[in-house]
């Protein structure tokens, strides 16, 4: 390797790691201030392309010269500014009080919509837009040429974190945001008007967003995909510097760049997982990234859960029997499709109920629940084509492998908290899907492996249909009986207090790495029932979207709850199945029913199910109600004086704070 | 309460369907006949979409002269979602609720190949239209299926045998990283060294589809210092590779050959980025002069003022050898149609295309030309079409990768 090679790939990686750093900005921005997970980061840089690939191209056919462009990439990032502000004013604004991450559902249905809509006023093909007038030839470095526009992209990063520093350091709205990311509550207390402050972030952050895409076009075209492609990459490289860090992002972007310049002359194939990989280590090394510092007074997820899961009263009890009864009774009542949906519920069903074990009781938020689906259904999968073993005996090959999986993924993670665990669970996640699809000979690599199907004895419909039911169920109740079993209450005390767990006897870790062993066996019995269901598998089992599915049925049936997810798991396979042969619009549609339930249900189906009950409880007797009320789902006290009073005490004493409004 | 208004639909659902089901079955025998098909219309849809167009197109030619079997000839038009999981659901749909007699389609390797092995399955006909996987027709080839677009083997070979003759030793490869991009790449290397024992490879870079890192690859493969390079970037990784490549010197005095990029899904975005003199394998649908053809260019463009795409050209065969299949076989059985299907002849508006029967992929066959720069467009220019059969898999060896 000569030096001219290594400095052209080393000022190559700068420019890649300067764009990267523009986008990541503005999400850790939103972050730090709003503790919003947002997975509209992605679709507002598309929408910043193809603003950009527009409107720049008409200005040059007005006065083609540099002004038309650079103003031209002002505009696109100014209009996707304003497009945050109405996303922050229409939606995030009214779910600010939901549980946290309940914004990252909004934020997801966000991510739908604009994909319709970009389709439909874009059009389906990639534009490519114009270069940039003045830069468009090379220039000549140690013998080499160098495109010119590179250069101004190289210094374009640091250009963005001097102006945030400025912005951050020297001005009101900055000295606000900082004390917004270090305590928000606190901010809130001392008369902030924290809208506006919302606001502004939102749209400085969409501001980025959108710039980040429009200096992206004289690079590569505006295409309906590129929202997807980037957003996981911009969550690493805020995570690998630390949650709300903007110098962190730079430093991580920066790397991640000239890895990648760097990693694929060793590697070729290696851009598929090197950033995860990087983000895995970082974790493992420092728990809160590169410049990050432990969260804030109110950890994420503890705010997220109030108090204990109520047992079942009469009532929910006929409920449940009944449903399953019901359940049982089907294949009298539908037909062969009907069937197959429902099959395909009642394993989505067992995904998020286990997922919401390891989020709802243990306080983990998982990002990364496709890992134990996917090994699951790798696991049945080759075993039944390497080793041709028949259903009976590859089926509880499931569990097992995604058990192991567990186990090994849940004892790095146990260590950490908040959204970098989630992060470090997305990491392995991407880093087992980067294995099953490269690893060709083994697990087929993405044309994955096929003609998996069940025992002759089981493929009719309806006996695959019992079998599911049969696993679903008995896997569900096992899970229902761990939560209420001492295990699930140590669990749970773990998640409300750590520390007091910790002084009491409970070995924390042990108890979540067991529940991560519990949680990532049932997810894997999911997946070795939905391979012989499909008689197919492939990468996409691993893939990020089955992990925000998981989620979002969580989500949408209530975090608080104890069978939310299942219904969750039933409304969202239902909704897509009934909208997809619709419509193309489908995505819009799906979208649309997610942000409309996200606004009227904020504590998900059940959990309005729940508010519904206690407030006719409350019509029966007003003291039983406010007896009830600690159990109870929703209420989460937000009174400036109760949280200025929980941040002091959880300033003094890290995670008190859950614990004193219990006792 | 949601969990009881669930299994109450799911039993009105259920309730319906049966009542509707009868119904149904009386249907069949003079009601349309019913192919499903299912493509990624919203995750693709740039192919897709005009794709769609053409079989309306061609299903309204169909049934405006009566249809086929004295019946209407219906498309039931799906979303497959892209994946596997959603496609084979999809497909489930379409043979239980619908009653297609065959299914169609499927865009992405792995969901033709998800789908492919539902049909063997449920021993339902399957005519995979655009997924270029040579699996489908080798190695997880089954007898349910058809493939009709000339496969990533078939279409490698084609650019080998244009450049065979250039005095080139030193390629270098670009590749997206999956099956489509590594099968080239393996296909490529293969022939290349059949028809060049002296060639070599010197390089080899497999950025992620859709994340091409262009500057850092080009620089990667400028400094191999390769004479030939063999692209199979497609897509939204072309214009940046293209870009980028054009700006730092990396295709001057050397050979490129290129695969897909001659079809007008990427020549229009190319645009005026459009490299001079690559070697492609495309489409060149406006200077195509069989009457034939040009009949179908100019109702595709009266009816949806827009230009076809390979897509459309694809959509248009299908729907229209799906017809022939039928109206030769006279019923709609599977069997029947698999024995007619197996080595049948079809004389398209492209000139005559077989479905070969020892592996059950077509002769439908691809223009190769050089690229060229018409105005501010994309265009290809000595181009000549190469016959599929002329470069299909040989004959022994598809006896011994097939299983059936």
């Amino acid at each position: 390797m000569d030096l001219s090679f290594v400095v052209i790939q080393i000022l190559t990686g700068l420019a890649s790691a300067s764009s990267l750093f523009i986008i990541a900005s503005g999400l850790t921005l939103v972050f730090g201030v709003t503790r919003i997970v947002n997975f509209a980061h992605g679709s507002l840089y598309m929408l910043g392309a193809y603003f950009a690939a527009t409107i720049i191209s008409r200005l040059l056919d007005l006065h083609y010269g540099p002004v038309s462009f650079w103003c031209g990439v002002l505009l696109a990032a100014l209009g996707v500014g304003a497009l945050g502000v109405v996303m922050e004013v229409v939606l995030l604004r009214r779910i600010y009080r939901a549980p946290e991450l309940f914004q990252l559902l909004a934020t997801f249905g966000v991510v739908l919509i604009v994909q319709d809509v970009v389709l439909k006023v874009f059009g389906p093909q990639d534009i490519l837009g114009p270069r940039a007038p003045g830069l468009r030839a090379p220039v000549e470095i140690l013998g080499r040429r160098f495109p010119s526009y590179e250069l101004v992209m190289i210094a374009a990063g640091p250009t963005v974190l001097g102006l945030l520093w400025l912005l951050l350091r020297k001005t009101r709205f900055g000295v606000l945001v900082r004390a917004a990311t270090q305590d928000r509550e606190m901010v809130g207390a001392l008369g902030v008007n924290q809208r506006l402050l919302f606001t502004g972030t939102l749209f400085l952050g969409a501001f980025l967003a959108g710039l980040g895409g429009a200096l992206q076009i004289p690079k590569s075209p505006a295409t309906p995909r590129m929202d997807l492609d980037i957003i996981a990459e911009a969550f690493v490289v805020t995570v690998i510097g630390g949650m709300g860090s903007i110098p962190g992002a730079f430093l991580a972007a920066i790397m991640i760049g000239q890895l990648q310049a760097f990693g694929i002359l060793i590697f070729p194939k290696v851009t598929l997982v090197l950033v995860f990989l990087l983000m895995a280590l970082v974790l493992v090394v420092r728990p809160y990234g590169l410049l990050g510092r432990p969260e804030g007074p109110a950890p994420a997820h503890a705010a997220a859960f109030n108090g204990a899961p109520r047992p079942w009263g009469p009532t929910e009890r006929r409920i449940a029997l009944g449903t399953v009864a019901a359940l049982a009774l089907l294949p009298l009542a539908g037909d062969a499709y009907l069937l197959k949906v429902a099959t395909e519920i009642l394993i989505l069903g067992l995904l998020a109920f286990s997922l919401h074990f390891l989020v709802g009781t243990g306080g983990l938020v998982s990002f990364g629940h496709a890992a134990y689906f996917g090994l699951g259904a790798y696991g049945a999968a080759l075993a039944c084509k390497h080793l041709s073993l028949p259903m009976e005996l590859a089926l509880p090959l499931a569990p097992i492998a995604a058990a192991l999986g567990a186990a090994v993924v849940g004892f790095f993670v146990v260590r950490l908290s908040g959204i970098y665990l989630a992060m470090l669970t997305l990491a392995a996640a991407q880093i087992l899907y980067a294995v099953a699809f490269q690893w060709v000979e083994v697990t087929g690599g993405d044309n994955g492996l096929v003609g998996i199907w069940p025992s002759s004895w089981a493929s009719d419909r309806t006996i695959y249909y019992y079998l599911t039911l049969a696993f679903s169920v008995a896997a569900i109740a096992a899970l229902r009986h761990a939560i209420y079993a001492p295990f699930g209450y140590s669990l749970r005390a773990t998640r409300d207090s750590e520390l007091r767990a910790d002084a009491i006897g409970i070995d924390v870790r042990q108890q979540r790495w067991l529940s991560f062993i519990l949680a990532g066996s049932a997810a894997g019995l999911a997946g070795g029932l939905y391979v012989f269901l499909k008689g197919s598998i492939d990468p996409s089992a691993l893939g990020i979207p089955v992990s925000v599915d998981a989620l979002t049925m969580l989500l949408l049936g209530g975090l608080q709850t104890v069978m939310g997810p299942v219904v969750g798991a039933a409304v969202l396979h239902g909704l897509k199945d009934q909208i997809m042969p619709l419509t193309d619009l489908w995505r819009l549609f799906l979208g649309c029913s997610i942000i409309v339930l996200v606004l009227l249900f904020p504590n998900g189906l059940v959990g309005a199910y729940e508010a519904l009950r206690l407030s006719s409880t409350a019509t029966k007797g007003a003291a039983s109600a406010r007896r009830r009320e600690p159990d109870g789902a929703q209420s989460r006290p937000r009174a400036p004086l109760e949280a200025l009073a929980r941040s002091r005490a959880s300033g003094a004493g890290g995670e008190t704070s859950k614990a004193d409004e219990t006792v | 309460m949601a969990e009881q208004r669930v299994s109450r639909r799911a039993i009105l659902g259920g309730l319906a369907a049966g009542i509707a089901a009868p119904h149904i079955a009386r249907a069949q025998g003079q009601g349309p006949i019913k192919i499903g098909e299912l493509n990624s219309y919203t995750r693709l849809a740039a192919f897709c979409i005009p794709y769609r167009n053409a079989m309306l197109l061609a299903l309204d030619e169909i049934n405006g002269k009566g249809g086929v079997l004295g019946r209407k000839l219906e498309f039931v038009i799906r979303d497959d979602g892209g994946t596997t999981g959603d496609a084979t659901r999809v497909a489930e749909e379409l043979v239980t609720r619908e009653n297609v007699s065959m299914l169609a389609g499927t865009f992405l390797s792995n969901v033709g190949l998800a789908v492919a092995d539902y049909a063997n399955q449920r021993k339902m006909l399957f005519l995979a239209s655009e997924p270029l996987s040579d699996a489908i027709t080798m190695a997880q080839g089954n007898r349910y299926t058809f493939r009709v677009r000339p496969s990533t083997y078939m279409q490698t070979r084609m650019l080998v045998e244009a450049v065979k003759d250039k005095p080139v030793h030193r390629w270098a490869i670009v590749c997206p990283n999956y099956e489509y991009g590594q099968s080239a790449a393996a296909n490529f290397k293969r022939l290349i060294k059949e028809v060049n024992p002296k060639a070599e490879i010197v390089a080899e870079q497999y950025p992620a589809l859709g994340r091409v890192d262009a500057g850092a690859t080009v620089n990667a493969l400028a400094q191999a210092r390769p004479e030939g390079i063999f692209n199979a970037l497609f897509g939204p990784d072309l214009p940046p590779f293209v870009r980028e490549g054009n700006t730092r010197g990396l295709f001057e005095g050397k050979t490129v050959a290129s695969l897909l990029t001659g079809e007008p899904e990427y020549l229009l975005t190319l645009g005026e980025e459009t490299p001079e003199g690559w070697i492609v394998t495309g489409y060149p649908w406006d200077q195509i002069e069989l009457p034939q053809h040009k009949a179908f260019v100019q109702a595709y463009r009266a009816r949806f003022n827009d230009t076809p795409r390979l897509g459309s050209l694809l959509g248009y065969i299908v729907v229209y050898m799906v017809r022939d299949l039928i109206a030769k076989t006279g019923s709609l059985d599977t069997e029947k149609m698999i024995a007619t299907f197996e080595d049948m002849a079809f004389d398209t508006i492209i000139g005559p295309v077989t479905m070969r029967g020892i592996d059950h992929q077509s002769t439908h066959g691809a223009w190769v030309g050089e690229t060229t720069l018409k105005g501010r467009q994309g265009a290809m220019k000595n181009w000549r079409y190469v016959d599929g059969a002329t470069v299909m898999f040989p004959e022994a060896e598809v006896r011994a990768v097939r299983k059936a």
